[in-house]
């Protein structure tokens, strides 16, 4: 040990890991010191008092989980809601990829930058703003109530965030206002990367827009269309909590809680921190697993992970 | 000769068919649907605030505002209540984007120095927390005991380190020249010398993506005030706007303390409602985004085609 700070050179490089070290500690309390939590899912963990030995539960609250009927029903329900969500997304995932597509097929140049640029704005305001904005949109005196009654389609104001119908695809259509622009900036960006020599030498030979598109466009941005759709299928338990918790409410609670919502919703309503929290390792695990899934296929097809 | 060239110049047209006529016009309007459904929410918002709340009230403002008048931003600014959770939001943007952002910088130059004792194995230990989370409840009961509840700095420490923006960072100071650095060294400059008056000025470029990101990120942070804020005088903007959303009875209140005052002589037209405080503040928490947007819309591309490439 004293003949490594002996050199110069290994000194230097100590010191430099002592600048780090206050950043260092920083991750390893912010990011690994709660791993640690994961314990409160094998004790009676009752909030405001401190950890002890006799409050072990071993596996209750996971065989609890499959045990008590009610609870069972409740995340089954949860694990529906969840599947819905991310599968309405991953069903309709081709769509910022045929936005992009069409968008670079547009010749006027400010119309594409205008589009662009109003499409992506969304992505950049919170929830709780997208919220407000459908609130102030669709409440009863907003602009679709308004409009829909002087055309004469609905006789009375509708309510359409208090209401349990078809709430997957309304948080879908939500999502994809949001997201879709932002999302297509990728593909943007693939497509740019085009060699255009290939598109030239095709429209010598005489091939149309559609033919173009079809067998030069789509299977360059494919690769990229790939990845992504592994990366979503990676997380496809975890949908976030924001959206779906602002805007929850009495009539859609039922098909609008996702895992990550429920899980917020037991430990902070009803206390329910160990069981919470097991139900989160579980579905870090799961997470994991189909992580480790998607890039194994990844590795299979393209050659090459994407971690 | 002068064929070949054409070939080369992208002056060969397509054959325009009418299927390709038809196309392009479904195109352009498909996108303008597009556009003006991204558009005009923000547009019919803010011309609402701006229009009688009573012709507002019948949903009678679409196009265009009526009666012009800007009594809803001068009531809404004198909600104390609100003021406050500008000035935290406010703080906690400034604060938490100059956290981030040196942070950033110094790891992603730091993790680029060969001479650093086990670089690689701390640049894993930092990387990886990208790809795994001990989920919100062992979150929480973390931050509760480093007391970070009830506390400014709950917004701060928990997002200063941010291994996307460190990646980022590291990727660029690895495109600046060595012979830079080792110039600045033979001189006899020291690591944190290099660092303040070589790197810095080069990597301002990548500086000001992670920093409009970090900013924008700091701005919309909501799920915090929700976990671990009680304490009304640390509420975020963005928490605000939600609870007076949500909560009927509370801006009830507001709205009757706010007219029953100085203000009872206000004509009806300009008398604030619910929906209208509503919808002043949702334009006040989204002005700041639209107006950094255009500053920030240059980066985009950059920032994601260096995120591309594999740390």
């Amino acid at each position: 040990m004293k003949k490594y700070f002996q050199n110069k050179r290994n000194r230097r490089g100590f010191r430099e890991f002592l600048y780090i070290l206050p950043f260092l500690i920083l991750v390893a309390v912010f990011s690994y010191y709660p791993l640690y939590g994961w314990v409160y899912a094998f004790f009676d963990y009752k909030p405001p008092f401190p950890l002890s030995m006799d409050q072990f539960a071993g596996l209750k609250w996971f065989k609890s989980m499959v045990d008590n009927p009610v609870k069972l029903m409740q995340i089954l329900r949860v694990l529906r809601n969840t599947f819905a969500m991310s599968g309405l997304s991953l069903l309709f995932s081709w769509f910022p990829m045929i936005f992009a597509v069409f968008l670079n097929e547009i010749k006027c140049v400010p119309f594409k930058k205008f589009v662009q640029t109003v499409t992506t704005l969304p992505n950049f305001i919170s929830w709780v703003l997208v919220y407000s904005i459908a609130y102030c949109l669709l409440n009863s005196t907003g602009v679709v109530n308004s409009v829909l009654m002087n055309l004469g389609i609905i006789d009375s104001p509708q309510l359409f965030l208090q209401s349990g119908d078809h709430v997957w695809f309304k948080m879908w259509l939500w999502l994809t206002w949001k997201n879709a622009g932002w999302s297509a900036i990728m593909y943007i960006a693939a497509i740019t990367g085009i060699d255009g020599e290939l598109t030239e030498a095709a429209k010598v030979d005489g091939a149309t827009r559609m033919q173009i598109i079809r067998h030069i466009t789509i299977p360059s941005i494919l690769p990229t269309y790939f990845v992504l759709v592994m990366l979503s299928l990676a997380n496809f338990l975890s949908n976030g909590m924001e959206q779906y918790f602002v805007f929850e409410n009495a009539f859609n609670k039922d098909s609008i809680q996702v895992l990550d919502l429920y899980v917020y919703n037991l430990a902070m309503g009803n206390g329910g921190y160990s069981l919470s929290t097991a139900i989160s390792i579980l579905k870090s695990v799961v997470s994991v697993l189909l992580l480790c899934c998607t890039n194994g296929i990844s590795k299979l097809i393209r050659g090459e992970g994407f971690i | 000769m002068k064929r070949q060239k054409d070939v080369y110049t992208s002056k060969v047209k397509y054959k325009v068919s009418t299927t390709d006529r038809i196309i392009s016009a479904i195109t352009y309007i498909v996108y303008t649907i597009f556009a003006f459904v991204c558009v005009y929410p923000f547009y019919y918002i803010f011309i609402n605030t701006i229009s009688s709340n009573d012709l507002s009230q019948r949903g009678k403002v679409l196009f265009w505002p009526k009666e012009l008048h800007f009594n809803n931003y001068k009531q809404v600014m004198q909600i104390p209540d609100l003021f406050m959770a500008l000035k935290v939001s406010v703080e906690r943007t400034v604060v938490g984007t100059l956290f981030t952002v040196v942070i950033a910088a110094f790891l992603g130059f730091m993790f680029t120095r060969e001479t650093l004792w086990k670089r690689k194995l701390w640049y894993r230990f930092v990387a990886a927390t990208m790809y795994f989370n001990a989920g919100i409840i062992p979150w929480f009961i973390t931050m509760r005991n480093l007391h970070l509840t009830n506390n400014f700095w709950g917004y701060i420490l928990p997002m200063a380190v941010q291994p996307f923006y460190i990646i980022l960072c590291k990727t660029f100071v690895e495109s600046v020249p060595k012979e830079l650095q080792d110039a600045a060294e033979i001189d006899g400059a020291g690591t944190l010398r290099v660092f303040f008056s070589i790197i810095i000025p080069v990597i301002k470029p990548i500086l000001a993506t992670v920093a409009i990101f970090a900013a924008v990120a700091q701005w919309n942070a909501f799920q915090d005030t929700l976990l671990l804020v009680t304490d009304s005088k640390l509420y975020t903007l963005q928490f605000t706007l939600y609870q007076y959303i949500n909560q009927a009875s509370s801006l009830k209140a507001l709205v009757n303390s706010s007219t029953s005052g100085a203000n009872l002589a206000a004509s009806l037209a300009h008398a604030q409602t619910a929906t209208s405080i509503r919808m002043t503040v949702t334009i006040v928490v989204v002005t700041p985004i639209i107006l950094v947007y255009p500053i920030f819309q240059r980066f985009f591309t950059k920032g994601i085609m260096i995120g591309a490439v594999k740390g």
